[in-house]
């Protein structure tokens, strides 16, 4: 605490805010919610993150006025045993004020979205009452992640690491009683449920990470683990080596990487502002901030470093792959995620931190730019749809108009078969009929498809010159990725822009209205001028300044045209070669993918993501099933609950209570004895009640004796 | 004069006979009758004893007795004349209701 005494200017007193005001946010929805109109909630819940952006930009203008200095406010104590103290103490510094920046800002814009987005979903779904609830979680999220970045600890970003957890499963079975067509299925429940349970295999790592932690190392607090980290990495290398690797498996369940990705595709189920504030831009990078807080460690040990390398760059080469091959708008973009993700892991893996946090930096801004706009083109379809079923419901039986509503309140069935508006077989043409979410999303997959002078130009040129240095084959995995990355978003554009309209309601699809058109302009912005955080020329490296308070001097490396030549022509050649295979002849409604062909069972594989999630199934959950079955059946009901139980110990109980001591001891011997006692009454009683004859004369004559016996005792005497 | 030992021996065998009335008869009014008579043999007995011991209470005793016996038999004539009517008999053998 030494550290704030010499520091004491700027808004360092404000950082409980940013946990607090998001709570406050959604307390007040969650009380008053049901009184408020749409707008009203979604009003506060916008203010509320909106708040968490400000008090972000004064903390860091705080970090900025104290020229990079770490600054750890405590706000309370929490566990204090033995050797272990631990409290909620918030650490303001570049790099955590980086991410609060970065969470509450897109967040925000993602709120004022998800004001339209919902305000529609909802009453596609037939649920306005979950408007409410949506807002409540989603204030959940920005504290849980603000709690993540500004734990001055491993355990509390552990705390905000399980936060966001429980706030991505809650948001991914938001429909829970249905399926992503809205159909009655618990598909997106399993789909949350397979997110936890995934990430509870990374939390495994993370914990174990933990205990090597403070079992050698004596503390959680950042600035000591680092401190006596390299000490141990003398003594005992393998410890470091085995935390980091540990906190490796964390990383790939957070952060969807090898082998732990297979969660965030399902994840899909969740609304799509969801998709694009947790499963794109925030709580999927933590991962990625994990590695790079934990620098000093990962610094020690070399091998860590590769592995994580490795890991990243064969994500990004292998969800590349399968974006090629997926239908859904959102699935694509979902392993495009993966891929992005794999990309800043292998920066970071790589020891190129801010090339890392850059290109989170960038990709929050387009990714959540480019699943919002997905949004809005499902939302548009949605819109055509109904407007078009509707029409022809009332064109050809006006009667009937009632009994089709009630049809839509089972999902949907207008067309006997139902309709999926995520899919780009149905999309096409919607240059047209969505003119802004067309340029919109134009840039975003500009930026993503890393054309300049596009912010994720910048980034992936930081990331891709790094690696040409330091790991030639974590290069060629990432240049193949960013091919593959520009070929799937150039494939996306002309399906769904391009062409003829493929379904009636890609013809009557309808733009999206201002609400959630004016956050993405501003994303969108950000899309076409992110890369100026951190250009690679002399006295640009601002962003790779900023952090060097944090992560230590970092030379900014200056622009290399060979590299950026290389990626830039890689991804117009791509786009170029989407276009001859989609642009050119655009598909037509019901024609299959022309990959498909050529492909053959390469195209199946990547249509089928490659069978990993059989292979899961195979290799892990049938035999854990199997295993559990054997489990619950043999050894816990046969052996467990049919003989340990019924047999052994209820047997001889029942044995011990019912034969012996009830039967023997009880009725046996208790009873015959007290029995007897009454039996013997019984008999006395019946001896002494002879006497009472009912002859008046004997009972005379018993007097007359008596009298006689007195008399003749006392003569006697 | 006859000598007190005569009084004692008679109101022995008035007692006597009272009591052997008392056990044998069945008809409640004999019964009653030797009930007199037994009580009447206790009085002669105590006259006789107050005569020797030349003392009053002995003949006071007697006033008592004869006042006791008189209510007795009221409420013991009242009582047959009742179960009379209700069991349109008096046969003493008869009255076991309290029989054990």
């Amino acid at each position: 605490m030494h550290l704030s005494e010499t520091v004491n200017t700027g808004f360092y007193f404000l950082a409980p805010g940013l946990v607090l005001v998001p709570i406050i946010g959604l307390l007040i929805n969650a009380i008053f919610g049901k009184y408020f109109s749409e707008k009203a909630v979604g009003t506060v819940a916008s203010l509320a993150s909106g708040a968490a952006f400000v008090i972000s930009v004064l903390l860091a203008y705080s970090v900025s006025l104290n020229h990079g200095e770490v600054m750890r406010w405590q706000f309370l104590e929490w566990i204090h045993v033995g050797n272990l103290s631990l409290d909620w103490t918030f650490r303001i510094d570049s790099l955590s004020a980086t991410m609060m920046l970065v969470v509450s800002g897109v967040g925000t814009l993602i709120h004022i979205y998800a004001i339209g987005y919902m305000h529609e979903d909802v009453r596609f779904k037939h649920e306005e009452g979950r408007f409410n609830r949506f807002f409540i979680y989603l204030n959940l999220f920005i504290a849980a992640m603000m709690i993540l970045v500004s734990g001055d600890s491993y355990m509390m970003l552990f705390v905000g690491w399980e936060g966001v957890g429980l706030c991505s499963f809650l948001l991914i079975g938001f429909w829970y009683e249905m399926d992503t067509l809205a159909r009655p299925s618990w598909a997106n429940s399993n789909a949350a449920k397979k997110a936890f349970i995934t990430n509870r295999v990374g939390d495994f790592g993370f914990l174990m990470a933990g205990f090597l932690m403070f079992w050698h190392l004596g503390s959680f607090q950042f600035d000591e683990v680092f401190k006596a980290a390299p000490a141990i990495a003398e003594a005992a290398p393998w410890v470091i080596v085995a935390m980091t690797l540990f906190m490796l498996v964390g990383v790939a369940g957070k952060s969807a990487q090898i082998p732990l990705y297979i969660w965030l595709p399902d994840a899909m189920a969740g609304p799509t502002p969801v998709s694009a504030l947790i499963h794109a831009a925030t709580m999927v990078t933590a991962g990625v901030y994990l590695v790079t807080r934990s620098a000093p460690l990962y610094n020690l040990v070399p091998q860590a470093q590769y592995v994580v390398a490795m890991v990243g760059a064969g994500t990004a080469l292998f969800a590349a792959t399968i974006a090629v091959g997926q239908y859904d708008i959102k699935k694509v973009l979902a392993y495009s995620t993966i891929s992005q993700l794999g990309f800043m892991v292998a920066a970071v893996g790589m020891g190129a931190y801010v090339a890392g946090m850059f290109h989170l930096i960038t990709h929050a801004f387009f990714k959540a730019l480019l699943f919002l706009s997905a949004g809005s083109v499902i939302l548009g379809l949605e819109r055509g749809h109904h407007a078009h079923a509707h029409h022809a419901a009332h064109d050809e039986k006006p009667k009937g108009k009632k009994k089709k509503e009630e049809e839509h309140g089972h999902g949907h069935a207008d067309h006997g078969e139902v309709f999926d508006p995520g899919d780009m077989r149905n999309m096409g043409g919607l240059r047209k009929t969505m003119p802004v979410t067309f340029w919109l999303y134009m840039i975003g997959t500009l930026a993503l498809a890393g054309i300049f002078p596009f912010a994720g130009f910048w980034s992936k040129d930081e990331i891709l010159l790094d690696a040409s240095l330091h790991f030639k084959s974590v290069y060629g995995q990432l240049t193949i990725a960013a091919f593959f990355t520009a070929f799937y978003m150039g494939r996306q554009i002309w399906m769904v822009f391009f062409g003829e309209a493929r379904s009636d309601a890609a013809k009557h699809a309808e733009e999206s209205p201002r609400v959630m058109t004016v956050p993405l302009m501003v994303l969108a912005v950000l899309s076409v001028a992110g890369g100026a955080l951190n250009l690679p020329f002399e006295g640009f490296h601002n962003l790779t300044h900023w952090l060097s308070h944090t992560l230590g001097e970092v030379e900014g490396l200056p622009l290399n045209l060979g590299v950026a030549g290389i990626s830039t022509a890689l991804a117009l050649t791509a786009i170029f070669v989407s276009w001859l295979i989609y642009g050119r002849n655009p598909l037509k409604a019901g024609q299959p993918d022309p990959l498909k062909k050529p492909l053959g069972f390469i195209f199946t594989g990547m249509e089928n993501k490659w069978f990993v999630d059989e292979g899961y199934g195979v290799l892990i959950l049938t035999p854990f099933k199997k295993l559990s079955q054997f489990l619950a059946d043999v050894i816990d009901w046969r052996f467990w609950h049919d003989f340990v139980h019924e047999t052994v110990i209820a047997g001889t109980y029942n044995w011990l209570s019912e034969t012996l001591l009830s039967h023997y001891a009880d009725q046996k011997g208790i009873d015959t004895f007290f029995n007897s006692w009454g039996t013997f009454t019984q008999w006395l009683s019946g001896q002494a009640r002879k006497i009472q004859n009912g002859f008046v004369r004997s009972y005379a004559l018993s007097v007359l004796l008596g009298v006689v016996l007195i008399l003749g005792y006392l003569i006697l005497k | 004069m006859v000598p007190v030992d005569y009084y004692i021996a008679l109101s022995a065998i008035l007692f006597t006979i009272g009591a052997l009335g008392v056990l044998s008869r069945r008809n409640p009014l004999i019964i009653f009758m030797s009930i007199e008579l037994m009580l009447n043999a206790a009085n002669l007995a105590f006259v006789a004893f107050a005569s020797i011991y030349q003392t009053f209470s002995g003949q006071i005793f007697v006033f008592f007795v004869i006042a006791v016996a008189a209510a007795e038999v009221a409420v013991g004539l009242a009582l047959i004349v009742e179960i009379f009517k209700t069991r349109r008999n008096i046969n003493i053998d008869e009255m076991n209701s309290l029989k054990g």
